[in-house]
């Protein structure tokens, strides 16, 4: 048996790959809360339970037969609702940014947190009050059954899937606010909101679907993690504080921070696993706390105005 | 000192009908009241600038044409159309550009996405290359970030970037603030050319020597009230009482 620093490859490498999964929900729900704190400045303490929703949207839609029997709904599998769900998810989105965020955008942020807090117990209370707290299991979609045994380590197809379609979602996510025209509205916007308007821009709206678009990226990563979580109202719950603990340590408000911290921490997460097994669910809070006291603007973070 | 309303009538209806008419205006910081009742015209073409103290209400007055005060009544019309109502994006695309006090440049951005970041909002704007050969330090500088360029490269990228516009009516706050006198002579040139293409301009400005060689015509500000106006032909005979107004 390999050993490697005294660990056998297979436990090493196997953690590494849940890193990996981790750091790919990490890092797009992280990109979604840094979307939205970054052109919004608010704190989207509810993006937990709008990731949920995402899972719940994929599984209605995966058993619309047995919701509503005798309409003659058909199944829709995974790859329909990766699609449909997140577009529900940010019609949610541009309804809630409509109904309640619009109105603390000038307040303290101490408001927006009290609401999106408000929120998140509204949506989960709402799933567990139907569901329960159990999950509600969602298979993986056949074409990505099984996987590859690579001789030192098993390599599941659909991880591999999660790992890609994260890397790209993210990397098209940067381009879009970092090289493209409305990416340059949107970050003017984040400076001087009030002047960019003034130029003719509808910044009401353009907040809206950014609000939207933050809030449909959750939605999308929900129904990634369906198949390798189980679908229950509290899975955002145990992933929020995770999720905003690698935003500030990205740098609030960066979008590249944050897409490099989710990967990075979901790998330290799972390597701490292996070696120090009581400390994984710690280590990300205190390299929080260590960034906090060297970089308190994050490892790559534009400093907030 | 003139009858404000009588010389308003005298001066803005020599040349026909105003481009903008601006009637009892108010505007309110919150609780605190800075514009208590502006009246002025503007016809197509003219350069007319605001003359007053600091904390007159200048800026407040392009601030509020612009729609970016918050609470604001009164009236405000472009060609006869009320623009009171309307969002601050709305009254941009009706052909307005503003170029702020403290240039606006965003710091996140490019020169070049500086420049090309106000929506062309009418046909007859400059294009960049035009925008060029009036500043030509701004080419050079397409990949900088924005707040790299210096005081006067900004404030050439400030105002460059609203001529791409096709705007018709540039409200400009404090152009010449702070900068050397090579760029003021710069921007001056630049203004004397926007009237040369017709457009309108308002000036707000605290140099009255650069207003001078510049402006058809002048209102002064003095508490959030327009207290006189006067054509630039009037001013040698008035000097002593706008040193007065300005407290210069």
């Amino acid at each position: 048996m390999i050993l490697i620093f005294g660990v056998p490859i297979q436990a090493l490498t196997g953690q590494l790959m849940v890193g990996l999964i981790n750091g790919a929900f990490y890092a797009l729900l992280s990109l979604g809360v840094a979307i939205i704190f970054g052109m919004l400045r608010i704190a989207n303490f509810v993006h937990g339970a709008q990731y949920m929703l995402g899972a719940f949207v994929a599984w209605f839609l995966l058993n619309l037969p047995n919701i509503f029997p005798g309409l003659g709904l058909p199944t829709i599998g995974y790859w329909v609702a990766l699609v449909l769900a997140p577009l529900v998810v940010f019609g949610v989105g541009i309804l809630i940014e409509f109904l309640f965020i619009r109105r603390v955008y000038d307040l303290d942020h101490a408001y927006s947190l009290l609401l999106t807090i408000g929120l998140t117990m509204v949506l989960e209370g709402a799933f567990r009050l139907k569901y329960g707290s159990s999950g509600q299991p969602y298979e993986i979609p056949e074409l990505l059954k099984g996987g590859r045994n690579l001789g030192f380590m098993f390599l599941p197809y659909y991880r591999v899937w999660v790992v890609v379609v994260s890397l790209v979602v993210c990397f098209a996510t940067w381009f879009m606010i970092e090289r493209t025209k409305f990416g340059a509205y949107l970050r003017a916007a984040t400076e001087d909101p009030i002047l960019v308007r003034a130029f003719g821009i509808n910044v009401p709206l353009m907040l809206m679907l950014t609000y939207g678009f933050g809030v449909g990226l959750a939605g999308f990563t929900g129904v990634m993690a369906a198949p390798i979580y189980q679908v229950s109202p509290g899975m955002g719950q145990n992933l929020i504080i995770i999720v905003f603990a690698v935003v500030v340590i990205g740098g609030m408000g960066s979008i590249l921070g944050a897409i490099i911290s989710g990967f990075f921490l979901g790998i330290i997460e799972g390597l701490t696993k292996v070696f120090w097994p009581e400390a994984s669910n710690t280590v990300i809070f205190v390299i929080m706390a260590i960034i906090l006291l060297v970089r308190p603007n994050g490892l790559i973070g534009r400093v907030a105005k | 000192m003139h009858d404000v309303f009588a010389t308003q009538t005298t001066h803005a209806g020599a040349g026909g009908a105003a481009m903008l008419e601006i009637r009892n205006l108010e505007a309110w910081y919150g609780e605190s009241r800075a514009l208590r009742s502006i009246c002025l015209d503007v016809r197509d073409g003219e350069v007319v600038t605001l003359l007053g103290r600091n904390g007159a209400g200048k800026s407040t007055t392009l601030k509020s044409i612009m729609g970016m005060m918050r609470k604001r009544a009164g009236s405000i019309k472009l060609y006869g159309e009320e623009l009171i109502g309307c969002a601050s994006n709305a009254i941009a695309r009706k052909g307005i550009a503003f170029c702020p006090e403290n240039r606006g440049i965003f710091s996140s951005l490019t020169v070049a996405e500086n420049l090309t970041l106000p929506p062309i909002v009418r046909d007859g704007g400059m294009s960049e290359e035009e925008i060029f050969d009036l500043f030509p330090n701004l080419r050079e500088r397409l990949n900088t970030g924005g707040t790299k360029l210096s005081g006067g490269e900004q404030q050439m990228l400030a105002i460059g970037r609203i001529l791409r516009t096709g705007a018709r009516l540039i409200l400009l706050d404090e152009p010449t603030e702070g900068l050397a006198p090579a760029i003021v002579q710069q921007i001056g040139r630049v203004i004397r050319r926007l009237r040369e293409r017709g457009l309108t301009v308002i000036l707000v400005e605290q140099n009255f020597r650069f207003a001078e060689t510049l402006a058809d015509r002048h209102y002064v500000i003095e508490n959030g009230n327009v207290v006189d106006s006067m054509t630039n032909a009037e001013v040698p005979a008035n000097r002593d009482k706008l040193a007065a107004y300005l407290g210069v």
